[in-house]
């Protein structure tokens, strides 16, 4: 029986998609119910995963404000300009077409854990046995002042989630005159996507280099130095950049000037640029704080990795970039991706009487572009430790690329495609 | 006879070896364990274009080339690097799993 036949079967009658799950945890024996919020790498991936691993025999409805998935990951080649907004642009209905997902687009306002309901902008309310929620990150724009006046968000953009921002700060590149000054400002880490800013600011260069040579990126970091492959990408500045890139660290920004165009730090000087792309610090998603789960620092939320389980509410699982995240495990898509997929087996586990994963392994692999074909890579292995509770990387694997290289530059569009199939379709 | 005897006693052991280390990872988890993988080659292993596709590859061919990859006898990108963070026994449990994907 060919896939697609078995899911028309299964949404036929209940009873062939509720064959495995004889062991059924629900009430009644109805069909359990599980709620996906936020279709970003985690949870796509966790809603076509758990639709799988049940045998279709679970109903997981996907709720997402946006009608497409729009990649962060290669959205920086936007910026620099070898990639356009359809090529990290996927449409969302395989989900449903292929694996029985239910799409409903909207935004979700509220969560009752106790009486396990969403409610939604639109007013409706939608019930859960288990809910996946994959909120990605919200800025905390109130520790930079100057982004809360009117309009400030429209002219200093962050583009740190791929979208209109995206164009939008490819556009102020164009429109930004030779011999203009573009700056980058990093939050301290952890932040989602630990080698985005210094690939974007590698994009920046590059576009420059080719329309408009006499033009500066200046990249003002918080933290203490490079916070990813930072041999690879100061080597990317030094040779290919020369005279174009220029790294500062230890710039904790601390307002903006919108009108005049000039940022304000901590302990250094005032800095005017022509063009502001400002990362400010990053915390989960809304929607997790306000529902009480961002326990750790009042940030981001803590899991038990073996589930995904949120340790302040039950049967609310929180993925991805919103997370309290183990030692050394970055906030990125590939991963969230891979959390998606370790919550949907414990979730289907949970759902059907049967025993979890003890021991989750799965790996991160991120790629940089350092031009508009070489790329330098990090990968990492990470394995549950039951004496420690967290997943910890394991010795002796992962690492950088030697040198930036257009063999990866084919990867890297490569696991794209890959990653996408894998979480949309 | 008694060649036919050793062969019969090597052919029993070989099986009870490939048995026990078939029943040494859980199959939910062999399947966890190659979905890690999934995510650059492909849902259970069937990659898009530019990716290596891993279903229907023979078990012991790609054991071999992951333990060649971990041991650094062929080069990679990237591999030796994540080969290095799964188990001998993680590898057989993730080949047998892509091997049974037709």
């Amino acid at each position: 029986m060919k896939r697609r036949q078995f899911i028309q079967a299964a949404s036929v009658g209940s009873s062939a998609g509720v064959l495995g799950l004889s062991g059924c945890a629900s009430v009644g024996g109805a069909r359990p119910k599980v709620l996906v919020v936020g279709g970003g790498y985690g949870g796509a991936t966790a809603a076509k995963y758990v639709r799988m691993w049940s045998d279709y025999g679970i109903d997981v409805t996907l709720i997402e404000p946006n009608a497409a998935f729009v990649s962060c990951p290669i959205s920086n080649l936007v910026i620099g300009g070898s990639k356009s907004m359809a090529e990290i642009t996927t449409p969302y209905d395989n989900l449903s077409k292929r694996h029985g997902v239910k799409l409903v687009q909207d935004r979700v306002t509220a969560i009752d854990p106790d009486k396990r309901t969403v409610k939604l902008a639109a007013g409706s309310e939608l019930s859960y046995d288990r809910l996946i929620l994959s909120p990605g990150i919200d800025f905390m724009s109130e520790v930079i002042p100057g982004l809360s006046q009117p309009g400030a968000q429209d002219t200093i953009l962050h583009a740190w989630k791929a979208g209109p921002q995206t164009l939008a700060l490819r556009r102020q590149l164009e429109a930004m005159p030779d011999g203009g000054v573009f700056a980058i400002t990093i939050p301290l880490a952890p932040y989602r996507c630990p080698p985005g800013p210094y690939e974007r600011a590698c994009q920046a260069a590059l576009y420059f280099s080719k329309a408009k040579p006499k033009s500066k990126v200046l990249i003002l970091d918080e933290n203490d130095d490079v916070t990813s492959k930072p041999a690879l990408f100061k080597k990317a500045w030094t040779d290919r950049y020369k005279g174009i890139v220029e790294y500062r660290p230890k710039h904790k920004v601390v307002d903006v000037d919108v009108k005049g165009r000039t940022l304000k730090f901590e302990f250094n000087d005032d800095l005017k640029a022509d063009v502001l792309n400002v990362l400010p610090p990053m915390r989960a998603g809304d929607i997790a704080s306000r529902t009480g789960l961002a326990t750790a620092n009042r940030r981001w939320c803590e899991v038990d990795f073996l589930t995904f389980e949120s340790k302040a509410a039950k049967n609310i699982h929180v993925l991805g970039d919103a997370i309290q995240v183990a030692p050394l495990m970055p906030k990125s898509g590939h991963m969230a991706n891979q959390h998606g997929k370790t919550c949907a087996a414990a979730v289907v586990a949970l759902l059907t009487g049967k025993a979890v994963n003890p021991l989750p392994v799965y790996n991160n692999t991120c790629y940089s572009f350092v031009s508009d074909k070489e790329v330098v890579h990090v990968a990492s292995v990470h394995r549950y430790d039951a004496a420690k509770q967290t997943m910890l990387t394991v010795p002796g694997s992962g690492g950088v690329s030697s040198a930036a290289n257009e063999l990866e530059g084919y990867y890297a569009l490569a696991w794209a495609s890959n990653i996408w199939a894998d979480t949309l379709a | 006879m008694h060649r036919v005897h050793q062969s019969l006693a090597a052919l029993l052991l070989l099986s009870a070896s490939a048995w026990a280390s078939a029943q040494a990872t859980d199959p939910l988890q062999a399947r966890s364990l190659a979905a890690s993988c999934a995510s650059c080659h492909g849902t259970d292993g069937r990659a898009q274009a530019g990716m290596v596709s891993l279903a229907g590859t023979p078990q012991d061919v790609l054991v071999k080339k992951m333990l060649d990859y971990k041991t650094g006898r062929i080069p990679a990108t990237i591999m030796h690097q994540l080969a290095k963070g799964y188990s001998d026994e993680q590898i057989t449990a993730i080949a047998a799993y892509f091997a049974a994907k037709k």
